[in-house]
């Protein structure tokens, strides 16, 4: 596949790759403001909601790199993140509401 | 890797960005929305489907480049619209528990104090101070 080099673009030229740097860009900074709401949500639902909107943006960014580098190895690492991500979500509600996780 | 027709080069790219501008726009609601109710729309709502626009290019990237169609990506696509309104569910819950006397202000309030508002004329029922 690409063993020889390690960050081949796939396609070669063409609006592909623009596009894609284009999508990336926008989920990246999708992801930044999940961030800043991260670091100013004045109560910890407001943080517990941020880090899921983290998770759902890391999803898209790995599958939009798996597209980009022709490799389909990144929607494995995405379907993790998908299901890791909803566990520690629904976790830390619980954690919120009762204050403990196994009762 | 083989090289796609450009048709399929624009169908895949624009419907990758469609899926970026949804998560931006779920994101900026996620910053600017007053109140946290409010904010648990933005990203349950926006940024899912922004993401299964990502998931829906990936697919058709993947088909096309191929040989054969390829349909991992619609059981994650399933499995983000099936999770995503149970976790604001459970936030939601989470928040209402947590936060007794922040609820939300009554719309008719200020008019409710004053001249007759609609709710009275029609004689609907006042909602009492209960959870």
């Amino acid at each position: 596949m690409n063993a020889d080099s390690a960050i081949a673009l796939a396609g070669g030229g063409g609006p592909l790759q623009a596009l894609l740097a284009v999508a990336l860009g926008l989920f990246g900074l999708a992801a930044l403001l999940a961030a800043a709401r991260l670091a100013i949500g004045p109560h910890a639902v407001d943080r517990v909601l941020a880090l899921d909107t983290l998770y759902v943006c890391a999803l898209a960014l790995l599958v939009l790199i798996g597209i980009r580098l022709g490799s389909a190895l990144y929607f494995e690492a995405a379907l993790v993140i998908a299901m890791t991500g909803f566990v520690g979500t629904v976790v830390l509600s619980k954690f919120l509401v009762r204050g403990d996780i196994v009762e | 890797m083989s090289a796609l027709p450009l048709w399929a080069e624009w169908a895949v790219g624009l419907l990758a960005v469609a899926g970026g501008a949804f998560a931006l726009v779920g994101g900026i609601g996620l910053v600017r929305l007053p109140d946290f109710y409010m904010r648990l729309h933005a990203p349950t709502k926006a940024t899912t489907l922004g993401v299964g626009f990502a998931l829906i290019a990936s697919m058709l990237y993947f088909s096309l480049a191929g040989d054969r169609p390829v349909l991992h990506e619609l059981g994650i696509t399933l499995f983000l619209f099936v999770t995503a309104p149970v976790s604001a569910h459970l936030l939601s819950k989470a928040a209402m528990s947590r936060r007794e006397g922040e609820r939300p202000p009554e719309p008719n309030a200020e008019a409710a104090a004053g001249g007759p508002g609609p709710s009275r004329s029609s004689g609907a029922k006042r909602p009492a101070a209960s959870n």
